[in-house]
């Protein structure tokens, strides 16, 4: 078990380490240099000597990585060119409005495939199974943001159940919650699409497998066989998808943020790539990439949880 | 043949027929605006109506055909021509440390989600359908190299591969001659998949203004356009989704009936 930890928490920070210089670069690849960049060709030459100063770009290449890097690691993320704020302020301003939405649709995610692609595995080939396998495929074909476009059709205009965007902020949980409803069941509707066919296939491998049969032989009936058994065998590749959606779900996020005009990080990236500011963009990039790479460090653990086997390998 | 084979191979055809036919006739010109018929529901002479422009909504349609499939065709031949080689290389130096190199890169690029590589591709160097091209293929890369890698593997154990060792045959002609062989059914399957995400991917790029750019139809970029008219015409933003939908179902239903017909036991990737 510690080899693993170890082997794994090695490949966490080596993983995140050569991210950040690929995020560094891509900035600094820029023709000209990002100054000049995020001022335009207008620029007078001294507000242009200022910017290069206030980011650095006198020092080093080297240095001025291990300055972003360890600024990072203390959370201080640098000062926004065109908010004229610590980026720090931005992103935890807006981080409350995409991590909720993405919570909120993989938990959404979750329920409604967790119970479709059992019932669809349990009856193979039934008319239950052949109709929830033909939503799915719908499911998967449909862009969340032109579902989103749709809901917002049918809820919002027609219906008037739903605002149509925007966000109220959390002093009212009840009103925040309805407001990101919308955006976070377009944001779970094609996810939950491929988890149901992804625990459906899951779940009938495990249904073949000798130990179903034994436990069957020993008097189980075919329900307890299939929730004491095979449901949590069949978790183990369900988890790994699940893990993989996360990153979707935040990335998702950034376009359905577009559709509801929700003051997320999303729109953060937008607005902070129309006004060139790139001190935000590489922050906020950078944040997605931990996340994603941490959820995805935190799935392996959750497999050594589930599945004592994968401990002993490394 | 299955059924989904069939009705995906209908609905693929359909679509790139329209393509083809956008190359030399639509029924409109796209380039010029008809404001005084703009937002027409559709009837006898606008099939599926106008925009707020008053262009034709199925010239559009068709000019869009091109620009997605387009897109997309390239960016999964990125994928492929990258990963696959890739895959082979990891797989013949199996355990060894560019094995292991080429893998954690594989996984590094994987942890970038596909919008977030597009958008800071698009930050730096602007936003335009190549770029977008190139941001969905690099995307591909570690999708076909990693399945590429899988189905080696277990190919380079078995008994053929030995007797051509045997005949003194190098790791290269060895995954060109007989790995490369046994895999391109998966490699099919696998390409109609990221084909059909492709499609979604530029849709989705065009639509926040990150993939093609005006005067260039996109089915993306029609939906942004129709998304405050939604309310007084929605078939402004109902038809370029149908197109959307239709085209990514009928792709995948191809790849579900490609790999039923061509081997059963193929497992693809879709996330």
């Amino acid at each position: 078990m510690i080899r693993y930890v170890t082997s794994r928490l090695a490949s966490l920070i080596i993983s995140l380490l050569v991210a950040s210089i690929v995020i560094f670069a891509v900035i600094e690849v820029i023709p000209g240099d990002p100054a000049s960049f995020m001022l335009g060709v207008n620029a007078r030459p001294d507000t242009l000597a200022a910017l290069r100063s206030e980011m650095g770009l006198d020092q080093p290449l080297i240095q001025r990585y291990f300055a972003w890097v360890t600024g990072l690691l203390q959370g201080d993320f640098g000062n926004s060119w065109t908010y004229k704020t610590p980026v720090a302020d931005l992103i935890n301003d807006r981080i409350w409005v995409s991590l909720p939405l993405a919570v909120y649709a993989l938990v959404l995610s979750t329920l409604i495939a967790f119970p479709a692609g059992i019932y669809a595995a349990s009856r193979r080939g039934s008319a239950g199974d052949v109709t929830i396998m033909g939503a799915t495929q719908l499911g998967v074909a449909i862009p969340n943001f032109w579902f989103a476009m749709i809901l917002v059709l049918i809820f919002a205009i027609n219906l008037r159940w739903f605002s149509a965007g925007g966000f109220p902020g959390w002093d009212n949980p009840a009103l925040a919650l309805k407001s990101l409803t919308l955006p976070a069941i377009s944001l779970a509707l094609p996810q939950a699409a491929i988890l149901a066919r992804v625990m459906r296939s899951s779940l009938l491998d495990m249904l073949t497998e000798d130990f179903i049969r034994t436990a069957r032989a020993k008097g189980l009936s075919h329900r307890q066989a299939l929730w004491r058994h095979a449901v949590r065998n069949a978790l183990i590749p369900v988890l790994t998808i699940i893990g993989l959606q996360f990153s979707f779900l935040l990335a998702g996020g950034i376009i359905i943020e577009q559709v509801f005009f929700l003051p997320g990080l999303g729109r953060l990236i937008f607005q902070s790539i129309s006004a060139r500011d790139l001190i935000v963009v590489e922050s906020v990039v950078m944040l997605l990439v931990f996340t994603v790479i941490v959820v995805n460090f935190l799935v392996d653990m959750a497999y050594a949880i589930v599945d004592p086997r994968l401990r002993t390998k490394t | 043949m299955s059924r989904s084979l069939i009705i995906g191979l209908y609905l693929t055809a359909f679509f790139i027929t329209l393509a083809a036919v956008s190359l030399v006739w639509t029924p409109y010109d796209i380039q010029s605006l008809d404001i005084p018929n703009k937002l027409h529901r559709p009837d006898g002479t606008h099939l599926l109506g106008t925009d707020h422009f008053g262009r034709d909504i199925l010239s559009m349609i068709m000019m869009g055909a091109r620009t997605s499939i387009a897109v997309a065709v390239v960016a999964v031949g990125i994928g492929m021509a990258l990963g696959v080689p890739l895959g082979l290389l990891a797989a013949a130096r199996r355990g060894s440390l560019l094995d292991e190199i080429i893998m954690r890169g594989n996984d590094l690029v994987f942890a970038f989600p596909s919008l977030v590589i597009a958008i800071l591709i698009t930050a730096v160097f602007g936003a335009s359908a190549v770029n977008a091209i190139i941001a969905i293929g690099i995307f591909n890369v570690p999708v076909f190299a990693r399945l590429t890698r899988g189905a080696a593997l277990p190919l380079w154990e078995r008994d053929f591969i030995l007797a051509a060792r045997v005949c003194g045959k190098s790791a290269f002609r060895i995954s060109c001659e007989h790995i490369l062989p046994n895999i391109t059914n998966l490699m099919i399957v696998q390409g109609t998949i990221q084909f059909s995400l492709g499609i979604l991917a530029e849709a989705a790029l065009s639509y926040i203004g990150l993939g093609a750019q005006p005067p260039t139809a996109s089915w993306g970029r029609m939906l942004a356009d129709a998304q405050t008219l939604v309310s007084i015409a929605p078939h402004t933003a109902l038809i370029p989704g149908f197109a959307i939908v239709l085209t990514v179902l009928g792709l995948n239903l191809l790849g579900d009936g490609l790999r039923d017909w061509l081997d059963p036991r193929i497992r693809v990737v879709r996330t």
